[in-house]
């Protein structure tokens, strides 16, 4: 099952600061989708270069969301991607998929 | 003290602003989430530190850190520790942070950053030519930074808005002006032989009347450069 996501961190860089805290979201909520499905695009055409480019940037977010498990999952599945295999793409999904409901909660 | 910000993840761009901005004295003046439009930036403005992502697509921080000839101070920041050794190869990286960046590890940093230009006067990139390297170009094509060599370079002509630079194997398609790349070009390489054309003058194979001849294009020689020409020939 997929870790929860939080944040703390978030919290803790605003620093009460609301507006930053909402402009943050906005980014992420912003960003997040259009990264999530280049990821999928990519994996559905074997583009793993392209695929190990997004998993680098998705993982800043994962590890953002406080999410320590799915950060390690997508540490391993880059360095995996950058050597052509693609095991763990199916996990890394299920990762994605739940961020991307998260989002929509927040 | 002013800085600029080079991620391109808008997330990781947020979040170094963010931190700025709790730091008193401290400017950002621009964000960037390519090198290139970084590296352009530098050319025309001086600033006191980068905070450089290291992983980009295309160009990554240190392609960058290596374009820039007199780099201001650099902070490198990435998701992977494994870069920070190679990071740490160049003298302008004062320091090296780890993404997420947490609060208190900024404030070192800014203390670093401090302390290193309070010990070393900022060598701030500058303005015309001040990021040619050694004995290379860096041109522009297509948001791509292709590194040519002098050596490599035959000749230069000028094409309305762009240039075309002709080496040996292939011709590169430049939005810049014939004066702008004569000022990068070494002097002692490259000399202007008509309006249009400046050559290396090391490739000339022979000079006819009111032509050279570089390789298998025949340039023309124009009546006013001529004599500059003639001049820094070796004459029997």
């Amino acid at each position: 099952m997929t870790e929860e996501a939080n944040l703390d961190y978030i919290d803790n860089l605003a620093g009460g600061d609301a507006s930053f805290r909402q402009q943050f979201i906005g980014i992420l909520k912003d960003e997040f989708p259009s990264e999530k499905a280049l990821y999928e695009k990519s994996i559905s055409e074997e583009s793993y270069r392209m695929a190990y480019e997004t998993v680098h940037k998705v993982k800043h977010k994962i590890n953002v969301l406080g999410m320590e498990r799915s950060h390690a999952l997508a540490v391993r599945h880059e360095a995996e991607l950058r050597e052509g295999l693609c095991n763990l793409s199916g996990e890394f999904q299920e990762v994605l998929n739940y961020i991307a409901s998260y989002l929509k909660t927040i | 003290m002013n800085c600029i910000i080079i991620d391109d993840e808008a997330a990781a761009r947020a979040i170094i602003a963010q931190l700025c901005s709790e730091v008193p004295d401290l400017d950002i003046i621009e964000q960037f989430d390519n090198a290139i439009d970084g590296i352009k930036f530098l050319n025309q403005q001086t600033i006191d530190v980068i905070f450089l992502d290291i992983h980009m697509p295309g160009f990554t921080g240190i392609d960058f850190v290596e374009t820039l000839k007199n780099p201001p101070k650099i902070v490198m920041t990435t998701s992977d520790t494994e870069f920070a050794i190679a990071s740490y190869e160049y003298e302008a990286i004062v320091d090296y942070l780890v993404k997420p960046i947490t609060r208190e590890r900024f404030e070192k940093c800014i203390q670093k950053v401090q302390n290193s230009l309070t010990a070393q006067p900022t060598q701030a990139a500058n303005g015309e030519g001040g990021n040619t390297v050694g004995e290379d170009l860096y041109i522009n094509i297509d948001r791509r930074l292709i590194k040519l060599k002098y050596d490599e370079i035959l000749l230069i002509e000028a094409k309305g808005d762009y240039i075309n630079i002709k080496t040996e194997n292939q011709e590169y398609l430049v939005h810049t002006t014939l004066k702008k790349i004569h000022a990068k070009l070494p002097e002692e390489l490259f000399l202007q032989i008509h309006r249009s054309y400046i050559i290396n003058f090391s490739k000339i194979i022979d000079i006819e009347d009111n032509s050279v001849l570089i390789a298998k294009n025949v340039v023309p020689i124009s009546r006013s450069n001529r004599p500059e020409l003639m001049r820094r020939l070796n004459l029997l």
